[in-house]
């Protein structure tokens, strides 16, 4: 775990997967969207606009897969306090708030024609608001401190006290749903996914999920060179003072040297 | 357990002396909820409707807006260090000041919460579930609240993060306990509302002085 | 015979590296002197003594063991004596000092709060509020209650600030009686407190540029450029 873990580890093993995953995130997508705007049939009631789930349904997995994944890596930061796993959750909350959010448009657009309304307070959509808001929170916290390595363990703590308390909070939402429900013809549980569907579903559920993992790496790898930036800076490098010159050539050979090897 | 009952009793006796702080809570909920019939009309029908969400609402906001201090003053004047540092688990300290905090807000809010409930005009059929709910939702709020107030230690603008980071976890008692108040004036059994906040209390004092414990260590590093 | 010690210790906070490298050794009846200049990591290091803070490498031990395993055992037998006084405002400082004693568990409590008033000279304001404490009687109040109850090793940092010349020589009076007692004492300070001959730990000499730290730990780093098999390429 701790070996994997590693970040030049991380580093190395990233820079190969890349522009494969990149690749494959383009053609997911491609091919879901082709699927989906084209090559799938419309709705007999809804028309075109089913066509928008192509996108809802898959950003409203990926607002509960990032969830999960920020409460995991919380996790893996608290038990083996490793830094790693710390900046995965960092990176991945504000993808996974982005996503939620998306889930939430989109579904505003699609309620509008279907249902009359831009919002109901409907169970799934009061879920998937509260999620946006533990993002949120998530994002505020970490970015409220001083040092960031702070930031990034109390949301650790923070991811997994949410992680704890969203089941409790789907239930009730749903217990509160059920109890006002209002009288309405609305068929809260969309259409019903026909074959020819799922297939461009399919496609945009991996499609997503792959483009995740991409910005994942990107984000990390951002982090790890921020840091390392930040390390070379506390280290005196960059002092430019002319009585410094021989501290700063030799900073210089060790980075230069670092240049080189990369 | 002498330890839990020695922070017990230093914080109830600072906010004895330093006083202000239940008053004003109680004095903010007052306010709050008297600002809803400004908000609707005085119709006393629509405020009979509304009266058990606004007074939970009302609630709490009150008892958030008092949090920050649960753990901040300690934090700042190096108390909190020496907590962390006496030979007493953590957790029961923990437990003791949400205790303390419990004490100063959220029993004065249960006793003020009738009062409230007779300007909004409820029904009296309510009024006791409406405490009931509150006896067992308030000291969840403190507990859960707790964590948040742990968690913002040494952060800029720590008051309004606060709210951020804990209003979500409180859904489900608000849920729950407008619930219980509802079903009361709809002549209904308001027992499994009851059971289920119940439920959240035990869950609470369970797991949250373990994550506010962890929080606070945190913060001392 | 108690021994205290620590081996490799290396710190960073946040992501600047404190000192690195650092052990120490010490017995009962020893005195430890920390020094070096500003951000060497004075206070780091006795934080990381005390167990509020987690060395980045290495460990603390008391009597061979291991502080992280048993944090409660190291609590009751340490006193730490950080900057802030934790004197609280509205309470008397007889109640100040009361809460310690009940967390200690000490028996017999108004009267070791008796003692440690007399020795610091402060007895007459047993029934003052906090509030009204100067800054030296504030820290008097804070120094007496590292008097409270038994314990083996006192954590100070810097625990004249504010206080008179005067009161210091009681701060020298109280660390010999301790270290007669067979405590052992761990202190930074600024200006020269009168300790029969301390041993000296100057942090100075433990401070590595981050640049070389980084080279010889990558598998520590979270912030390392490389590890050191690839700079060997």
């Amino acid at each position: 775990m701790h070996r994997f873990a590693k970040p030049s580890v991380f580093l190395k093993l990233t820079d190969p997967i890349l522009p494969w995953l990149a690749g494959a995130t383009a053609i997911l997508i491609a091919a879901g969207l082709y699927f989906a705007l084209f090559a799938s049939p419309i709705d007999y009631q809804q028309g075109d606009t089913v066509r928008i789930m192509y996108l809802h349904v898959p950003a409203a997995w990926m607002g509960l897969f990032c969830y999960v994944g920020m409460a995991i890596c919380g996790a893996m930061s608290l038990i083996w306090k490793h830094p790693l796993a710390d900046i995965c959750a960092r990176a991945t909350a504000p993808i996974g708030a982005t996503f939620t959010a998306l889930c939430l448009i989109t579904g505003s657009l699609w309620g509008e024609p279907m249902w009359g309304t831009w919002w109901v307070w409907d169970a799934r959509l009061t879920s998937m608001l509260i999620l946006l808001f533990l993002y949120l929170g998530y994002i505020a916290l970490v970015n409220a401190f001083d040092d960031p390595e702070r930031g990034s363990k109390a949301g650790s703590a923070l991811a997994l006290v949410g992680a704890i308390n969203v089941p409790i909070v789907k239930f009730s939402v749903d217990w509160w749903n059920t109890l006002h429900q209002p009288a309405s013809i609305v068929r809260m549980d969309g259409p019903a996914v026909d074959p020819s569907m799922q297939l461009p579903l399919a496609l945009m559920i991996l499609g997503f999920t792959s483009y995740y993992f991409v910005v994942l790496i990107l984000r990390v790898r951002l982090e790890l060179n921020e840091r390392r930036i930040r390390a070379l800076q506390l280290s005196g490098m960059f002092d430019e003072r002319p009585d410094h010159k021989d501290a700063g050539s030799r900073n210089y050979e060790a980075g230069h040297n670092m240049e080189a090897n990369q | 357990m002498n330890g839990f009952f020695a922070i017990l009793r230093r914080d109830l006796s600072l906010a004895l002396r330093q006083g202000a702080d239940s008053v004003m809570v109680v004095a903010f909920f007052i306010v709050t909820t008297t600002l809803f019939p400004f908000g609707v009309g005085p119709e006393a029908n629509i405020l009979a409707r509304i009266a058990s969400g606004v007074i939970w609402v009302s609630a709490l906001l009150a008892a958030m807006l008092s949090l920050e201090r649960v753990f901040q003053t300690d934090y700042e004047d190096g108390t909190l260090e020496l907590l962390t540092l006496s030979p007493v688990s953590l957790e029961l300290l923990v437990l003791g000041k949400v205790l303390a905090h419990w004490l100063t807000t959220g029993l004065p809010l249960i006793i003020a919460a009738p009062l409230m409930a007779l300007m909004l005009n409820m029904d009296q059929d309510g009024f006791i579930t409406l405490m009931v709910a509150m006896l067992l939702g308030t000291p969840a709020l403190s507990l859960i609240g707790a964590i948040g107030a742990a968690l913002i230690l040494g952060a800029r603008r720590g008051g309004v993060l606060v709210s951020l980071l804990v209003l979500p976890l409180y859904i489900p008692v608000l849920i729950f306990g407008a619930g219980a108040v509802e079903a009361a004036l709809l002549g209904i059994s308001a027992t499994a509302q009851l059971q289920i906040m119940a439920a959240i209390l035990l869950i609470a004092l369970a797991a949250t002085p373990f994550a506010t414990a962890n929080a606070v260590r945190q913060a001392m590093e | 015979m108690a021994d205290f010690s620590g081996s490799d210790l290396t710190c960073l906070r946040g992501e600047r590296l404190v000192f690195g490298g650092l052990s120490f050794a010490a017995k009962s009846g020893d005195a430890v002197m920390l020094r070096g200049r500003n951000g060497a990591g004075k206070s780091s290091l006795l934080r990381v003594m005390a167990g509020l803070l987690s060395p980045r490498s290495g460990q603390v031990c008391w009597d061979g063991e291991s502080i992280a395993d048993d944090r409660i055992a190291h609590h009751a037998r340490l006193h730490y004596l950080g900057h802030p006084d934790a004197v609280k405002p509205v309470l008397s400082v007889r109640d100040n000092l009361r809460l310690w004693g009940q967390l200690r568990g000490v028996q017999n409590i108004e009267h070791e709060i008796d003692a440690a008033l007399d020795v610091l000279d402060i007895h007459h304001l047993a029934r003052v509020s906090g509030r009204y404490l100067s800054s030296g009687q504030k820290r008097r109040t804070a120094l007496a209650r590292i008097l409270m109850g038994q314990s083996d090793l006192w954590l100070l940092d810097e625990p004249t600030v504010g206080l008179d010349r005067e009161s210091c020589g009681e701060v020298s009076r109280m660390i010999a009686d301790f270290r007669a007692r067979g405590g052992i004492v761990i202190y930074s300070t600024h200006i020269d407190l009168e300790v029969d001959n301390p041993t000296v730990l100057d942090l100075d000499e433990f401070a590595i540029p981050m640049v070389e730290w980084l080279l010889e730990h990558p598998e520590l780093d979270g912030t390392s450029p490389v590890s050191t098999q690839e700079a060997a390429q």
